[in-house]
């Protein structure tokens, strides 16, 4: 057995469509219990009192905004050298979910930032770059919808993934290139000597496990209505030359 | 039983009101989406049956 036996659509279909309920409810159950746990059965924290709650949501999603991209650009590299249409759509498929996590990621960053540093918004390496990823994912998902054929709006989609890929490292690692701007380090990290502490830790882990189950759920999902979407296109492209030899 | 969250109530709780909503809405229009797609693929591959 062979993993590009996913390639095909139908094959792609069968495996999936099992999965994705339990993705689902998997998800909800780790974000049900992450959050009811950090929201209610965590203590405020020294410095940031009660605002130590938003990371339960602001660290899996910023997570997730540049695992998203992650995702993106490796099914973008297959479709550019295996031209296979499954990984396209699975890329086509994750944006939106990423654009949501970025967005989750900036708001919930805004309004702790507005108490603790005393500003929504700094131009500091690591946001700044957040917001220039956020304006990459608006630009590929427009780039999809902008040109009519589905091959060559992949190409180019996937090349525009790629040059966007040095924004999601650099949200990722800009705190360790530039020793300047407001935002903290990473608060997980297995080779920091200090992470959060780990009365916050383990409800952020299932918190970062709901995120990352839902991520999963949706891009599968939305991957299968990419794909009939295609099939529809196809149906209709058919009837329409029948029409015409008519 | 809701926790006392002192001076920054407000900040908490409009966190977690906008991220479960972006959260809600992303899934809402996706569940929306592919149940819509699923509709348009059974009428279609109906009509090209026949």
């Amino acid at each position: 057995m062979s993993i590009w036996e996913y390639a095909n659509p139908k094959k792609f279909n069968e495996t999936t469509a099992p999965l994705v309920p339990w993705l689902f409810g998997a998800a909800c159950l780790c974000l049900v219990v992450g959050l009811v746990w950090g929201f209610f059965g965590t203590p405020d924290a020294e410095r940031f009192e009660s605002t130590v709650k938003i990371i339960y949501l602001h660290v899996p999603s910023a997570m997730m905004a540049i695992n998203a991209w992650a995702m993106m650009l490796v099914a973008s590299l297959i479709w550019l050298i295996r031209r296979h249409h499954v990984s396209a759509l699975a890329a086509r498929a994750a944006a939106p979910v990423g654009l949501t996590m970025t967005l989750i990621a900036l708001l919930t960053g805004a309004i702790w930032g507005q108490p603790m540093w005393g500003t929504w918004w700094a131009w500091d390496p690591r946001l700044t770059s957040f917001l220039i990823l956020f304006l990459f994912y608006l630009g590929y998902m427009a780039l999809w919808e902008a040109i009519d054929d589905p091959d060559t709006a992949a190409d180019l989609t996937s090349v525009l993934c790629m040059v966007g890929s040095v924004f999601a490292i650099l949200s990722r690692y800009a705190v360790n290139f530039w020793n300047q701007g407001l935002h903290q380090g990473a608060s997980l990290s297995l080779d920091a000597e200090e992470n959060v502490a780990d009365v916050f830790w383990v409800p952020l882990l299932v918190c970062i496990a709901g995120f990352v189950l839902l991520f999963l759920a949706l891009v599968l999902m939305r991957t299968r209505t990419e794909i009939a979407a295609r099939r529809i296109r196809a149906l209709e492209a058919r009837a329409r030359a029948v029409e015409a030899r008519a | 039983m809701m926790p006392d969250l002192g001076r920054y109530a407000a900040e908490v709780l409009w966190s977690y009101a906008g991220g479960l909503g972006l959260l809600a809405v992303l899934v809402g229009l996706s569940v929306r989406r592919a149940r819509k797609v699923a509709a348009r693929l059974a009428e279609a591959e109906r009509r090209h049956a026949r």
